[in-house]
């Protein structure tokens, strides 16, 4: 009976599922292949940390996406904004509080600009933002041509990328990140409750709802996920800020696409635009909010990269855009439209990094890496049209 | 009668829950001009697919015989090939190629695996000749208006060795100078002994040229009519086409004395930049409290364009004209305002630009007003829920629960999820568009009590529709519409199918 229960469960939602799995198997190989290295405290930490940049490009992705469009400009604005931000630190000597927010504001006007002629004269958002990757590219050589890298020496600004939060003076466990398990704890606990909450909500409308004991599985799978996550983390240096923002970024990103009516009219227009402009949502209003909100993403991209090479050079945010985009169809969002998670892209962006850091720990060479990730993201689009037509 | 070089025998299509075509028999000979008409919905368009091989041999019973031959198309390349030439209303010519390039598209004049550009260009004027149209073949198709681009499409089909020519609604979308070159044009065919088959709602010009006219209703055929035994004339011709009785699929509801004007146009005109022409012309009518007004015409009309144009204007024509909502001047710029304002519209094609296919009815119902289940933005799944399962109920929407996807539902069902979607807007006025295409005869059945329900509430509903009965079993007053104008305006009384299809053919 369990068995087959979760067979059924996995046949319905082997789409959603599927990248967990790939995940895992990915994970796995390279556990094996590096002889345990790769699922080092030492190398989740930084593996997570590498995704962080990437991670955020693929929130905002998602829902330009969703909306049935793309933005290629992310990159080299990611790439730029981190050097005003090392310029404004370094030689304007503006302090790292008013940067941060300065930053932002100027990525989410950079995205509105690339909006505009795609909200307002139907330019394909194609062309658009590659107008943006060259002009991008060109401002980041400008600005970092006189000095090439730029060094950043502030502090505060340094630690985004590579420091992680403190530890309270409790130290019942030795050599373990308290606070780090502490987090954990209380995510799991969080879950735990959230999730039965919504189940009893269900089963009280009598919608559909997950066996009862798939629906314990999932729970213990998902605990033991982060318990082990945080586990090793604690074990190591605890979580680091940029994994912090990165929660917080899937965090609101979550909640505004699942619970606001902003959210249920992005998905609107994705899922069919004409219906959505004839229910009252403007269509043009929409996509400068997504694309809005990808420029400021971008900002927060390039701020984590400069903070974590604690310099702007000429060539950040170089293919950061493709990554980002790779991230999200990875992570389950459609090509039509209407369809695909935030939470899902954080996924992908796992796969995708994981698969940069498990070869490079493999020392495969560069060329071999690019063919591989390739493979991977066609694998996976390939399998999202398969599942979905045989799920029609 | 001469020898019939099409004999189309038994034909019968089924689609799921409705026999399209049932036992349709159907006869051309050789070298006339054959006439269908036929209401929205009677099975023409039908009929001309399986001609055309749209739906292929198999799937549907019945022979098809071209001069004699039994014919088995397993699509359309193979009817192609046998000589059937169909022309749609919607053109299918590539805007940005040159005249000679479509006329030879799909069917190039080679030189090896070359084009032979010489050839062709020589060739296509030889064919604009036999059509009478005097373009320069390397013209752009997108810099010759719709009549010309009719011209060539037959052209192009003539290029080809073609038995019949088939030409769905050509007059449609034009004036009248192009109507009568077109028709023209096709006297001329048949003295070169083309045989031609016309689809037409527009019977002055049916009775103009026809041989013979076969008219269906209903999926099935009425009768085939002798012109040159003086069988074609208006009335014959209408008495067919409406012979059905208006039985008590309408349901019964006192006619209330209205109340005061909720939603009124005036000098309306709309002029649609992307189609280059005029599609409403000096449109006046208004709407009362409590009262169902019908929209008479048949397809191609203006009456979709009439209600787009009002509801906020999507389609960006460009709009000369008075519009008082409850006695004040408005100017809806875009849906949003209209639906502020009390108006609601649910589209003739629910899945196009109607529904979200690929969300759940929930979704659906709560998706032109969310911010009546939101609390500073947040949306309330709790009161969402609850407003969703009301509507089921009270709509009897029939799917296991409102988190199923609308595209798993059946018409009937996904018509009446648009229903709540713009009920729960809590609208003045609701403007219904073809409310119940395609959709089987209970779910209408309801959908007619919901809106006699309605307008006893105090609601007032412009429907618009093309099925005759359904516009005078239920409206409280007709306008009827054609050619992007109001032909004539009928208090129920008074408005006979004889006198609706009259003005709606004009």
């Amino acid at each position: 009976m369990f068995f087959q229960n979760l067979q059924k469960v996995l046949r319905q939602n082997i789409r959603e599922y599927g990248m967990y799995i790939a995940l895992f198997v990915i994970m796995l190989i390279f556990a094996i292949t590096t002889k345990g290295t790769f699922v080092s405290a030492r190398n989740l930490s930084n593996l997570l940390n590498q995704t962080g940049y990437i991670a955020v490009l693929a929130v905002g992705m998602t829902l330009v996406i969703v909306v049935r469009h793309i933005d290629l400009s992310v990159g080299f604005l990611a790439g730029f904004i981190g050097a005003v931000a090392a310029i404004a630190l370094a030689k304007w000597g503006m302090p790292v509080y008013v940067v941060i927010p300065l930053v932002l504001v100027i990525g989410a006007i950079a995205g509105l600009i690339t909006a505009f002629p795609v909200a307002q004269l139907g330019i394909p958002s194609f062309v658009a933002s590659l107008a943006g990757w060259l002009i991008y590219r060109g401002f980041l050589q400008l600005v970092t041509a006189g000095t090439g890298t730029i060094i950043i020496a502030d502090k505060a600004f340094n630690a985004i990328g590579n420091d992680f939060i403190p530890d309270i003076p409790i130290k019942i466990l030795p050599n373990m990140h308290f606070l780090t398990l502490l987090v954990g704890v209380a995510a799991i606990v969080l879950f735990v409750l959230s999730e039965i909450s919504r189940r009893q909500k269900q089963e009280v409308y009598s919608f559909e709802v997950l066996p009862k004991d798939i629906f314990i599985l999932k729970l213990i799978f998902i605990s033991a996920l982060v318990g082990a996550i945080t586990w090793v983390l604690s074990s190591y240096n605890g979580i680091s800020w940029t994994v912090v923002i990165m929660l917080a970024v899937v965090g609101i990103y979550h909640f505004i696409t699942t619970q606001t009516v902003l959210g249920r009219h992005i998905y609107a227009v994705g899922g069919n635009p004409d219906a959505a402009e004839l229910s009252g949502i403007s269509v043009k209003r929409i996509i400068y909010v997504v694309f809005g909100s990808m420029g400021m993403l971008s900002a927060l991209s390039g701020i984590l990269f400069a903070s974590r090479l604690q310099s702007a050079t000429t060539t950040a945010g170089t293919l950061f855009e493709l990554d980002a985009i790779a991230a999200a169809y990875v992570g389950g969002v459609s090509a039509a439209g209407g369809v695909g998670r935030v939470a899902g892209s954080i996924i992908g962006a796992l796969v995708m990094t994981s698969l940069t850091s498990g070869m490079n720990l493999m020392n495969v060479d560069i060329s071999y890496q690019y063919i591989v990730r390739g493979a991977v993201l066609a694998a996976a689009v390939i399998f999202d049209v398969a599942t979905r037509r045989a799920s029609k | 009668m001469s020898t019939p070089i099409l004999e189309m025998k038994n034909i019968t299509k089924e689609f799921p829950g409705v026999k399209a075509l049932n036992n349709v028999s159907f006869r051309v000979a050789q070298g006339e001009i054959h006439c269908l008409v036929g209401e929205n919905g009677a099975g023409k368009s039908t009929l001309m697919k399986v001609l055309s091989g749209v739906y292929p041999y198999g799937t549907y019973s019945g022979d098809i015989l071209l001069g004699g031959a039994v014919q088995r198309y397993r699509g359309i390349r193979d009817s192609e090939h046998a000589g059937v030439a169909i022309i749609y209303q919607e053109l299918a010519l590539i805007p940005e190629l040159t005249v000679y390039e479509n006329i030879f598209l799909g069917n190039e004049i080679r030189n090896g695996p070359l084009v032979n550009w010489n050839e062709t260009i020589k060739r296509a004027g030889e064919m604009l000749d036999k059509v009478r149209l005097k373009v320069n073949p390397a013209a752009k198709i997108k810099d010759l208006g719709v009549g010309k681009q009719q011209l060539v499409e037959i052209a192009k089909a003539l290029s080809r060795d073609i038995k019949l020519l088939i030409l769905d609604e050509p007059t449609a979308a034009l004036n009248e100078d192009d109507s009568a070159n077109l028709l023209n044009l096709l006297r001329e065919l048949r003295e070169n002994g083309v045989t031609c088959i016309l689809i037409s709602h527009k019977l002055k010009e049916v009775i103009e040229i026809a041989d013979s006219v076969t008219v269906l209703r209903d999926g099935q055929t009425i009768c085939t009519l002798d012109a040159h035994k003086g069988e074609v004339f208006e009335g014959a011709l209408i008495k067919h086409m409406v012979g059905r009785e208006i039985d008590n699929i309408y349901p019964k509801r006192e006619h209330k004395e209205p109340g005061e004007v909720v939603l009124e146009v005036r000098g309306w005109n709309a002029y649609d930049p992307g189609l280059g022409r005029t599609i409403l012309r000096d449109v006046s009518m208004y709407v009362r409290r409590g009262e169902i007004v019908g929209v008479a015409g048949l397809m191609g009309s203006g009456r979709t364009e009439l209600a787009m144009s009002i509801f906020g204007n999507p389609l960006g024509y460009q709009i000369k004209g008075e519009l008082l909502m409850k006695g004040k001047p408005q100017t809806f710029r875009e849906p949003q305002d209209a639906i502020r304002a009390g108006v609601a519209y649910v589209t003739e094609d629910r899945k196009g630009n109607g529904l979200i296919l690929i969300q759940d009815v929930k979704e659906n119902i709560t998706l032109a007003n969310l911010h009546a289940i939101a609390h500073r933005g947040v949306i309330d799944s709790n009161a969402e829920i609850k407003i969703a399962n009301e509507y089921k109920v009270s709509l009897n929407i029939k799917t296991p629960s409102v988190e199923q996807r609308v595209s798993n539902l059946s018409g009937g069902n996904q018509q009446k999820v648009c229903l709540g979607k713009w009920l729960f807007v809590k609208p003045d006025l609701l403007i219904l568009d073809e409310p119940t295409r395609g959709i089987d005869v209970g779910a209408k059945f309801e959908i007619y009590t919901l809106m006699n329900r309605l307008v006893d509430q105090g609601m007032s509903i412009i429907m618009i529709s093309s099925e005759l009965p359904e516009v005078l079993g239920m409206s409280d007053r007709v306008y009827i519409v054609s050619s992007g104008r109001i032909t004539g305006e009928l208090p129920i009384a008074e408005a006979t199918p004889e006198k609706v299809m009259r003005l709606a053919t004009n």
